[in-house]
């Protein structure tokens, strides 16, 4: 389903310009979603961009491709409604991380847990940006916010590690700082045959005066330069899930092979639903009616 | 009218009751007789009081009816709680080995059937206790007069996959029971029936939702398990595969309405289904749904609110929310299927006004309409149902320029095209957009482009309204009341109208099924003739007499409500009719079968379910307040008097357990 061509970069730039705060981490991944999508030759016909609501959902209108900016934290599900109705299309979901690690998490979790060949991109800012600066589920702890302004009580989530616990076939952490090696990590995402995990460090340039580029560019490195990493070896890969403090690792944490669900619901053997007849046998129907006699 | 006779089977979840109805229903649709069933279950899986009734018709049956001709008894709880029920020339049918059926329970003119199963059952080897109601099934045939073979050839299908030694083995049993009772007893019904032998199917209205679906093109098909809406998932989830159909268990109703809704857009005709506590969780993606115009359907199967409520129980009591579900006003169709038939068509009909209007549709149907089985005509479902997608367009050429998916119309329908097309990508937005779908939410907000096309999409409301039939008053015009109803209630408000008629009172019926949009217009014609108008409702409240009263400024005279889980009986709306015409106060005193069904709850809670209740009286001057009920209450076992309840006729209150040790 590749063009045949690499297209040019703008093909899959939107006709809005963004209204992203000048420096918000978004941009980043919004251009690296760009250089991934155009090194793996998609037409933008065939790619679904779904997200929630916040600032970094507002991603799809930005993007040139088809989608849907649904409701806050039901990316996921209207994706994974898309995607079985239409397996053909590169489905990918963006959000922030109060939409997907908090009002959408039980989502997230059960689409791992199906294997769905998605590919979830989320803009972690640890804030809540559009609301203008709220403790997220992945602020830190201490971290004073306008909801906490006697600093935040609760533990930050961990995505990388309930990823790999939830049963996602690939999981990523990426850096908006560090546009291609981000970009790298999607078109791996989207490659992926299978739920695919992109948690990227997007700084609220704002609302998150703790976590700023500076503080990212001081501690992140590239698990690639990690020789002796296996990101097939589970047991690593959990190890690296809790790397935090002074260095912290981004890139690829963890990738397996298995069957996706699309793969397995009898229903698609045929194809894409959409494409599928809408009226049934005749002698269905009277098999059917059969059962009621 | 023609003959009929209802049977009713009693008995403890867990005794394989439902089985025994099927069975029996079957055989009886087999002859080409009407059958028309309820079933009074409770949530807990074994244990617990059930109550089946079959409601064997020559004619149409239109509800469970309020007779009872035959009562089957699977335990003694059933004998004690139903037997006097029996009409006179009926009888009781009980497996004597584990029980006895007192004779001061039974009415004049009915008699009690004893039926020693193990004695019948011990030639024919080990049998599992469960068979009592197939040797009970056998004396029924003989005494209601009905086909052994029919019963036979019911099995065959039953027990087929298990290999002919067990059908066997049950055909076996069932001449057990028949024979006795052809040695011991007489039938009851005194002429024989005619048996029209016209086949017909013997259905459910959730399994129509899903048959409807299916006809209809739906591919997706969404669902958390909620009674009583569970019953669609299943027969989706069995069928699925041969049908074509992705059926999705979510893990919350959250995700089934956003799935449906993404598979809609994608463009596959999907609908999920839920209960009212599902629906709450759906609301603001029926929003959505009405913002990006997405179709999909919904099917709300109500059951008892507020809250968790009655679970097992029928309710029309979410009318209020359905019409409140999501914030903003936004294009929705909500639709009350009328009868079991109707489930079917009104899917039908829902698929193609989602897609021609790119909105979500709402079928509102209630515990009892989606659950009870009765027989239909075989033309009722039809494998060509029309099939309408509106506006689709599937090419779009770069020569078209820019698509705009929200496109200004004079209808207000914008062609729709679907993710996957050359040349016309667009984002679908929940917040407010432009033609092109673009946002105009936050800086680029434009007060005018907003007004048009919040104007777009509530236009195509006027479509629909146009697209959808007018209801049309039933009887005649000049009658002194009118019965206003919706949804399920149809069939038993034109029964009562039928007993009313015959004691001289001439009634006519409005019965809804669009409820939005509504024909305001078309009703305000209707009801302004009215002599007296009286709302049916099986709701606390009078949901519906509010909202017609607020689409018309009709208010209604009067309104018939029930709130108890139980459905509407014809009797029990004519005699209310009658209380009305009179202008008789509404008497909402616990009345004698009450207090004991209430005393029945005590014995269950409080007295590990070993006593039972006898004598009740009504006693005035006492201490409470109010005058209350004195149940007599005895042990099972022996039958000695192990106390008294006092239950207070005007509230309800459980005022006093005077065990006897404390002496009274
Ligand atoms: C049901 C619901 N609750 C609350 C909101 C308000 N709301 C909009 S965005 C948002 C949080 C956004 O945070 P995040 O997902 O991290 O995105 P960011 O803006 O940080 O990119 C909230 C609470 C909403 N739109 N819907
Ligand atoms: S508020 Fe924060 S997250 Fe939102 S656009 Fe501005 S910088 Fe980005
Ligand atoms: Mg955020």
């Amino acid at each position: 389903m590749a063009t045949v061509v690499e297209l040019p970069l703008e093909t899959y730039q939107g006709v809005v310009e963004p209204d992203w705060c000048p420096g918000c981490g978004d941009f980043g991944v919004l251009r690296a979603l760009e250089i991934a999508a155009q090194k793996l030759r998609l037409p933008t016909k065939d790619i679904f961009v779904v997200s929630g609501i916040g600032c970094s959902s507002n991603l799809p209108g930005f993007f040139h491709s088809y989608g849907v900016h649904s409701l806050h934290g039901r990316a996921m599900a209207v994706a994974s409604g898309a995607k079985l109705a239409n397996h053909e299309l590169h489905v990918v979901i963006t959000g922030g991380d109060g939409d997907g690690y908090g009002i959408g998490l039980n989502h997230f979790i059960h689409a791992m847990r199906r294997n769905l060949d998605l590919t979830y991109i989320v803009m972690n800012n640890q804030i809540y940006g559009l609301t203008t600066g709220q403790a997220s589920p992945t602020t830190t702890k201490g971290h004073k916010t306008k909801s906490t302004p006697r600093g935040n009580v609760e533990l930050p989530i961990n995505p990388v590690a309930l990823a790999l616990v939830s049963g996602a076939t690939y999981i990523a952490r990426g850096f908006s700082g560090e546009a291609k090696h981000l970009a790298d990590l999607i078109a791996g995402g989207i490659a992926h045959k299978g739920f695919s995990l992109v948690d990227v460090f997007s700084p609220c340039v704002t609302y998150n005066i703790v976590n700023t580029y500076p503080w990212f560019k001081q501690r992140v490195y590239k698990l690639e330069d990690d020789k002796g990493f296996d990101p097939t070896d589970t047991e690593a890969s959990f190890k690296k899930a809790f790397e935090w403090g002074d260095k912290i690792p981004i890139g690829l944490f963890y990738k397996s092979e298995e069957v996706t669900y699309e793969e397995t619901e009898p229903a698609l053997k045929k194809g894409p639903l959409v494409r599928q007849p809408l009226t049934i046998e005749k002698k269905l129907f009277d098999d059917l009616m059969a059962e009621f006699y | 009218m023609g003959r009929e006779f209802t049977v009713g089977i009693g008995g403890a979840a867990g005794d394989g009751l439902d089985k025994s109805g099927d069975t029996l229903a079957k055989s009886v649709s087999r002859l080409g007789l009407h059958v028309c069933a309820y079933n009074s279950y409770q949530s807990i899986i074994r244990g617990g009081h059930i109550w089946l009734r079959v409601r064997i018709a020559e004619e149409k049956a239109y509800s469970h009816g309020d007779h009872l001709n035959l009562l089957i008894a699977l335990n003694q709880d059933t004998v004690e709680r139903h037997a006097r029920e029996v009409e006179s020339g009926g009888a009781v049918l009980y497996n004597s080995d584990r029980f006895t059926c007192e004779t001061s329970l039974l009415r004049d003119g009915v008699v009690g059937l004893p039926v020693p199963v193990n004695e019948i059952t011990k030639p024919l080897g080990r049998v599992l206790p469960i068979m009592q109601n197939t040797v009970l099934l056998g004396a029924l045939i003989y005494l209601v007069r009905l086909e052994f073979d029919s019963t036979v050839g019911v099995l065959a299908d039953t027990f087929g996959h298990k290999g002919q030694a067990v059908i066997d083995q049950n055909v076996k049993i069932l001449r057990g029971g028949f024979d006795y009772a052809k040695e011991h007893f007489v039938p009851l019904m005194k002429d024989a029936w005619k048996f029209s032998r016209i086949r017909r199917p013997f259905v459910t209205g959730n399994e129509l939702f899903a048959l409807g679906a299916v006809m209809a093109g739906c591919k997706f098909y969404s669902a958390y398990p909620m009674t009583p809406a569970s019953s669609i998932l299943h027969w989706m989830a069995s069928h699925g595969e041969k049908c074509g159909v992705v059926v999705k268990q979510c893990e919350d109703e959250l995700a089934v309405v956003n799935m449906a809704i993404g598979a809609g857009h994608a463009g596959v005709r999907a609908m999920c289904g839920t209960s009212g506590g599902g629906f709450a969780l759906m609301t603001e993606a029926i929003g959505m749904a009405g913002m990006i115009e997405a179709p999909v359907v919904v099917v709300e199967v109500q059951r008892g609110g507020p809250s968790t409520g009655i679970p097992t129980k029928t309710e029309q009591g979410d009318l209020n929310q359905v019409f409140g579900a999501s914030q903003g006003d936004f294009p929705r169709v909500i639709i009350a299927p009328l009868e079991t038939y109707d489930c079917f068509w009104c899917t039908v009909e829902a698929f193609n006004l989602a897609e021609k209007y790119q909105l979500p549709v709402l079928i509102i149907s209630d515990l009892l309409v989606s659950e009870h089985p009765e027989t239909i005509e075989p033309d009722d479902l039809r494998y060509d149902v029309p099939i309408e997608r509106g506006e689709l367009v599937t090419e779009w050429p770069s020569g078209n320029g820019r698509y705009k998916r929200y496109a200004n119309t004079s209808s207000g329908v914008s062609p729709r095209v679907l993710p996957g097309t050359e040349g016309a990508e667009y984002v679908a937005a929940t917040d407010e957009h432009d033609e092109e779908g673009i946002l105009i939410s936050d800086v680029f907000t434009s007060p005018p482009v907003r007004r048009k096309i919040m104007e777009k999409r509530m236009k195509k409301m006027e479509l629909v309204l146009k697209d959808i039939k007018a209801p049309v008053l039933e009887g005649p015009a000049d009658a002194a009341v009118t019965l206003v109803g919706w949804g399920s209630t149809g069939g038993v408000i034109r029964e009562a109208r039928q007993l009313l008629a015959a004691e001289g009172i001439k009634t006519n019926q409005l019965q809804i099924k669009y409820l939005n949009p509504f024909h305001s217009k078309e009703v305000t014609e209707i009801l302004r003739k009215s002599k007296k108008i009286i709302c049916v409702e099986v709701n606390y409240s009078g949901q519906f007499a509010r909202f017609l009263r607020a689409e018309t400024g009709i208010t209604v005279h009067d309104k018939i409500l029930k709130y108890d889980g139980e459905p509407f009986e014809p009797r029990i709306i004519s005699e209310e009719v009658k209380r009305i015409v009179a202008g008789k106060p509404r008497d909402l005193d616990v009345s004698m079968e009450e207090a004991r069904e209430m005393a029945y709850h005590y014995i269950r809670t409080h007295l590990a379910d070993a006593a039972r209740p006898t004598r009740v009286e009504m006693v005035k001057g006492n201490s409470h307040g109010e005058p209350v009920w004195v149940v007599e209450i005895v042990k099972r076992d022996t039958g000695e008097k192990s106390g008294e309840l006092e239950i207070g006729v005007k509230t309800g209150a459980l005022h006093a357990w005077q065990p006897v040790a404390a002496g009274r």
